[in-house]
């Protein structure tokens, strides 16, 4: 799981979970602090090892130490989302992002203050659609 | 043709069964034996959202599963049949014809307080272990394996822990 000892800087308090398979979420994280500096408004949580309770239950665990209310997932049929899925049937303010890669998250965390998290979570989703693409000579 | 997998897996279905074995097997169904999820219609919607669009899934509690496998293997798809627990396994080959059951693969059963850490994915109560033999002595090959590409563990193996 990523340090998540450092208060976000005053214009940045939004902040979400990043989840998925392996070393996915703290790779991510880690590749979007290395680009903007901003790695702190994300939190890594891998469902490596875990059973099914115990990813449902590290993820609303993060959820309550960070106040996130977007977590970004990998593969949509992966343990990860389902069990942000698990979540979201009693937490309706949540949103679930599918298939996040890094310019998901990196316009996340550039994603205007004035934004809900749920519009903030829509815009990096469709930036992210955007950016799979395949490139031909 | 015989379902191509039987699977024990405490995440049922996700992404090391869709995609980590779904894809090599071409996978055509998945039968989710579980009694907890056959009752529960949006667990199902759950699971089903994550399989692709092509791939059938059949909720069925585990007697049910066990009465239907000669239906199941009659179907030209391969198919997996998932269990969530090695008791649920170990109910299904007793209730499930002679010999239809020739092989299981231990796919993940995770940490918990009362487990011993087995493989890297596999974690054991000794009751849990019992059942494992109970598998083994009712003709069932029993192997640990998460996914195709890595080394199938024989039980032996994994009851004494010894191999990663």
């Amino acid at each position: 799981m990523a340090d998540d000892s450092q208060t976000p800087s005053p214009h940045v308090p939004r902040r979400a979970i990043v989840t998925g398979h392996g070393a996915f979420p703290e790779g991510l994280v880690s590749a979007v602090q290395q680009i903007t500096g901003r790695g702190e408004m994300l939190v890594a949580f891998s469902n490596a090892g875990l059973g099914r309770e115990e990813i449902e239950a590290g993820l609303r665990a993060c959820m309550e130490n960070v106040h996130a209310s977007v977590i970004f997932t990998d593969l949509p049929g992966g343990s990860a989302t389902l069990a942000a899925r698990r979540v979201l049937r009693d937490r309706p303010e949540l949103t679930i992002v599918t298939g996040a890669n890094l310019a998901t998250l990196v316009d996340f965390v550039f994603a205007d203050e004035s934004m809900s998290a749920a519009d903030a979570a829509a815009h990096a989703a469709e930036r992210g659609r955007v950016a799979l693409a395949t490139v031909h000579a | 043709m015989p379902i191509s997998l039987f699977r024990i897996d405490d995440r049922l279905v996700h992404g090391q069964v869709v995609v980590g074995w779904g894809q090599p097997l071409k996978l055509g169904f998945i039968v989710l034996a579980d009694d907890g999820v056959a009752g529960e219609e949006w667990e199902q919607e759950l699971y089903r959202m994550g399989v692709p669009p092509n791939v059938d899934v059949y909720f069925s509690t585990v007697d049910d599963a066990a009465r239907a496998l000669e239906r199941y293997s009659a179907d030209a798809r391969p198919g997996v049949l998932l269990t969530g627990t090695i008791g649920a396994m170990l109910r299904l080959v007793r209730a499930a014809p002679s010999g239809s059951v020739r092989s299981v693969n231990v796919g993940g059963i995770h940490h918990r307080d009362d487990r011993v850490q087995k493989l890297r994915y596999v974690f054991l109560t000794p009751d849990e272990e019992a059942e494992l033999r109970a598998l083994a002595d009712a003709g069932v090959v029993v192997t640990a394996q998460d996914v195709p590409s890595a080394h199938a563990v024989p039980l032996s193996d994994i009851l004494r822990g010894d191999a990663s």
